[in-house]
């Protein structure tokens, strides 16, 4: 079972960046599960959801504590979340940003989803979409196929822009 | 002290064990903000106390779930103040449409557009000739804190209702609240007056809106939620507002 | 039609190919995302159904009530404190013999307002003559709302069907789900005493003492029945679509020595404490209790029982450790777990069953 935790904060699609993950993983034939875990709707607020990926079918429904993958949509949540605790020793982070980010003891990614988002104005109340961008990014990890990240983002999104910005990610982000 | 029944404020006073607030805040069931009012404000009065009781709510449990315990207190006369913050919708979980959402308006539960039109509130509480009541907007702070403290100091049942725009619900960029706020208010799609003793006041943000509003269209443009609007709801949003200004202003001079 | 979807939009889904005729719900964290699919299914005419925006719980019963009693298929949704303010129509609504299905997310009580899964609101209203169903999988919540209009309209029947599942932990979870052509499974609904103008009847006027008992003799007496109804419909489910349900779902029961018994999502974890604790050499069972009302019977007798009460009754103890005592006679170790969204893992289960101590009921993270 490969487990993600997605830290991000409410309002900027962190439940869906989830979902589209787990959808993604599941038409790749696996077993996936995605759940978030709400406070009450609070936009601003530390937000934070999971996704259970496996080829075997899935009965665990307590948080993640272990995961193998660390995301971090919102850098901020840093300053006031752990984002790295009981991360895997050599699990992954992928990080929404610009510029590197050292996590010593853990393979560590960065990609500007903010930016991929911003020039193709993909953004919703002033909020950039970064979940279909880092569905690209998922991809070329490996987490899932580039085809079903591209047909789980159909299946979620009309707008084709959403495709756009995945492949884009997926381009950008340096393995 | 206030009373607050679900609502947004039930997640912005923060969760156990911290509270946002420097008053006494009670939180009760949706739909029984205003009888529990009732019961604590009569509790201090048998005390010889004259603490303040507000009950603050938003208006899917006021107009909605809450009418009837609003009704009654109001009814019997009681000793609140009763503030209804008015996002026009349920907006704490997750923005479905209310009895307050106006017409046009795209909510989760209204996924075309409401085809009905915003309950008249202020209406439902005239019925009950309150010694006070007001509208006010977060827009203007100052206004909406004169309110509050003229109503404060009237004995009875007073009631302040306020219209609170709500970025993701309303579906603009949140720098905007003040501005959607004040487009309310020029348009006349929002008037502050106050009641007093069945005299009505036309407020000062309004007084221009009353005698020139501007048309709806920057307002309804504005907001996302207005995206499936029809060119003839507008048209009726646009009457509805005409008719409003014309009946405040015959009311405030006295014509019946 | 295989996807992937959460435990709300598999109820609504499940709605959407029952066809109900009128929906009356009332928006409620975390059964909202119910009521938006089918305001959605409607808004793109996917389902032809009145829907109701109605003003409070009480109403949404209210008016499933009336559209009941007119005579057509009706849904509605809620939760926690949306249950309980409706709880009056609840019961009125057994009591007028009505087939009214019901979702409800399962959601701890105020005050603390909590959000999260807790059993105590459905079992607020196990005396109202309701049958319950909990879930315990995405694909579960779909097929049992399905199940659930077929044996509430049953003429053996005619009672509603509430169907449980998790807050959050199962509404809100993303898990596969396949849906079906529903076919023929759901006959038309004929309710034969519908209101009918040609055929003026007086719908429950004062009754007295000395008829009163005997309506009450008939909800038991079809509660009763609709274990065979529940049996039928869930034998044909399987027969047509492939997946078989029980009044439990037993996991490695045959030669376990104890047995978890719980209910909703607990009962699938329950399953991976169950593997764990078989790997030290424990024969561990899992028992995931799925019909609550009317209650089954169940096979524990010569087994050790742990029962994980996601609920309690003040004053009196866990609600389903209480009900198998009296049903079965058999004692247990009553762990009280998961209120208000507590979390709860296999391995905490494993450890239960571990320092399980027979006769006694723990309270999960209390110390004496």
């Amino acid at each position: 079972m490969y487990e993600i935790r997605i830290h991000s904060r409410g309002g900027q699609g962190g439940v869906t960046a989830a979902r589209l993950l787990a959808l993604a993983a599941f038409r790749d034939g696996k077993y996936a599960t995605a759940c978030p875990f709400y406070g009450a709707e609070r936009r601003g607020a530390p937000v934070v959801s999971f996704v259970r990926i496996d080829d075997l079918p899935i009965k665990v429904y307590s948080q993640i504590r272990s995961p193998d993958m660390v995301v971090v949509l919102d850098a901020s949540v840093m300053d006031t979340v752990d984002v790295l605790q009981g991360l895997k020793p050599g699990g992954t982070v992928v990080i929404n940003s610009e510029k590197p980010h050292e996590f010593p003891g853990f393979a560590s990614y960065n990609v500007d989803l903010t930016g991929i988002a911003l020039a193709e104005n993909l953004a919703i109340a002033g909020t950039p979409i970064v979940n279909t961008p880092f569905l690209g990014a998922a991809a070329k990890l490996g987490i899932v196929s580039v085809e079903s990240a591209k047909q789980a983002i159909r299946e979620m999104f009309s707008d084709e822009r959403n495709v756009k910005v995945a492949e884009a990610a997926y381009e950008e982000m340096v393995i | 002290m206030l009373v607050i029944p679900a609502c947004c404020t039930s997640v912005i006073q923060g969760m156990y064990p911290n509270t946002a607030f420097n008053v006494p805040v009670y939180n009760i069931a949706f739909a029984a903000a205003a009888a529990c009012a009732s019961g604590m404000s009569r509790a201090f009065r048998s005390q010889g106390k004259k603490t303040n009781v507000i009950a603050y709510a938003g208006d899917g449990g006021t107009i909605d779930i809450g009418i009837q315990a609003l009704s009654g207190a109001f009814e019997r006369g009681t000793d609140f103040l009763y503030i209804c913050y008015d996002n026009e919708a349920y907006g704490n979980t997750g923005m479905q449409r209310s009895g307050a959402t106006p017409l046009g308006a795209l909510t989760t539960t209204t996924p075309v557009g409401k085809t009905e039109f915003k309950k008249d509130l202020d209406a439902i509480v005239a019925a009950h000739n309150p010694p006070y009541m007001a509208t006010a907007s977060s827009a203007y702070p100052l206004d909406l804190y004169k309110k509050v403290k003229k109503a404060l100091s009237i004995p009875g049942p007073k009631f302040i209702h306020i219209m609170a725009p709500c970025p993701p619900g309303w579906r603009y960029d949140s720098d905007r609240t003040i501005e959607i706020g004040k487009l309310a208010v020029k348009t006349g799609m929002w008037v502050l007056w106050e009641r007093e003793y069945g005299k009505l006041t036309v407020s000062g943000p309004s007084k221009t809106a009353m005698k020139k509003p501007q048309p709806i269209d920057e307002y309804i443009k504005a907001q996302g939620r207005f995206k499936a609007a029809t060119p003839a709801q507008i048209a009726e949003l646009q009457q509805a507002v005409e008719q409003n200004i014309e009946r405040i202003r015959k009311e405030e001079e006295g014509i019946c | 039609m295989l996807t992937i979807a959460t435990g709300n939009k598999a109820v609504a889904a499940a709605v959407k190919e029952a066809k109900p005729a009128v929906v009356a719900a009332y928006p409620i964290t975390p059964q909202t995302e119910i009521i938006e699919q089918i305001a959605n299914y409607v808004a793109t005419k996917e389902l032809d159904t009145e829907y109701i925006p109605v003003e409070s719980e009480h109403s949404a019963m209210a008016a499933c009530i009336g559209a009941a009693a007119a005579g057509v298929r009706t849904f509605t949704a809620t939760s926690s404190h949306g249950l309980l303010y409706m709880h009056e129509m609840v019961h009125w609504a057994a009591g007028a013999r009505l087939p009214i299905v019901m979702a409800n997310v399962n959601r701890a009580l105020g005050p603390g307002w909590n959000i999260w899964a807790e059993h105590t609101d459905a079992f607020s209203q196990r005396d109202t003559g309701w049958l319950q169903v909990f879930v315990g999988t995405v694909q579960e919540a779909y097929d049992a709302t399905l199940m659930a209009f077929r044996i509430a309209e049953d003429e053996r029947v005619v009672l509603p069907v509430m169907v449980n599942l998790d807050g959050f932990s199962l509404s809100h979870i993303m898990q596969s789900l396949e849906t079906v052509e529903i076919g023929n499974f759901i006959p038309p609904h004929h309710l034969t005493h519908a209101l009918d103008v040609n055929n003026p009847m007086g719908y429950g006027p004062m009754t007295g003492p000395k008829d009163y008992f005997r309506f009450r003799w008939d909800i038991e007496r079809s509660i009763r029945d609709a274990r065979t109804v529940i049996q039928e419909t869930e034998e044909e489910f399987a027969r047509r679509f492939g997946r078989k349900y029980g009044p439990t779902e037993d996991y490695r029961c045959e030669d376990a020595e104890v047995v978890v018994v719980s209910v909703g999502t607990l009962g699938k974890e329950a399953e991976v404490a169950v593997d764990v604790l078989r790997k030290e050499g424990v024969k561990a069972g899992s028992m995931r209790l799925r019909w609550f009302r009317p209650f089954p019977d169940l096979d524990l007798k010569g087994r050790e029982v742990v029962v994980i009460d996601r609920d309690y009754s003040f004053g009196f103890g866990g609600v389903v450790a209480a009900s198998i005592r009296a049903k079965t006679g058999v004692e247990c170790y009553n762990v009280i777990a998961g209120l208000g969204g507590q979390e709860v893992t296999y391995d905490d289960i494993a450890e239960f069953v571990r320092t399980r101590r027979i006769g006694e009921e723990m309270w999960f993270g209390v110390s004496e």
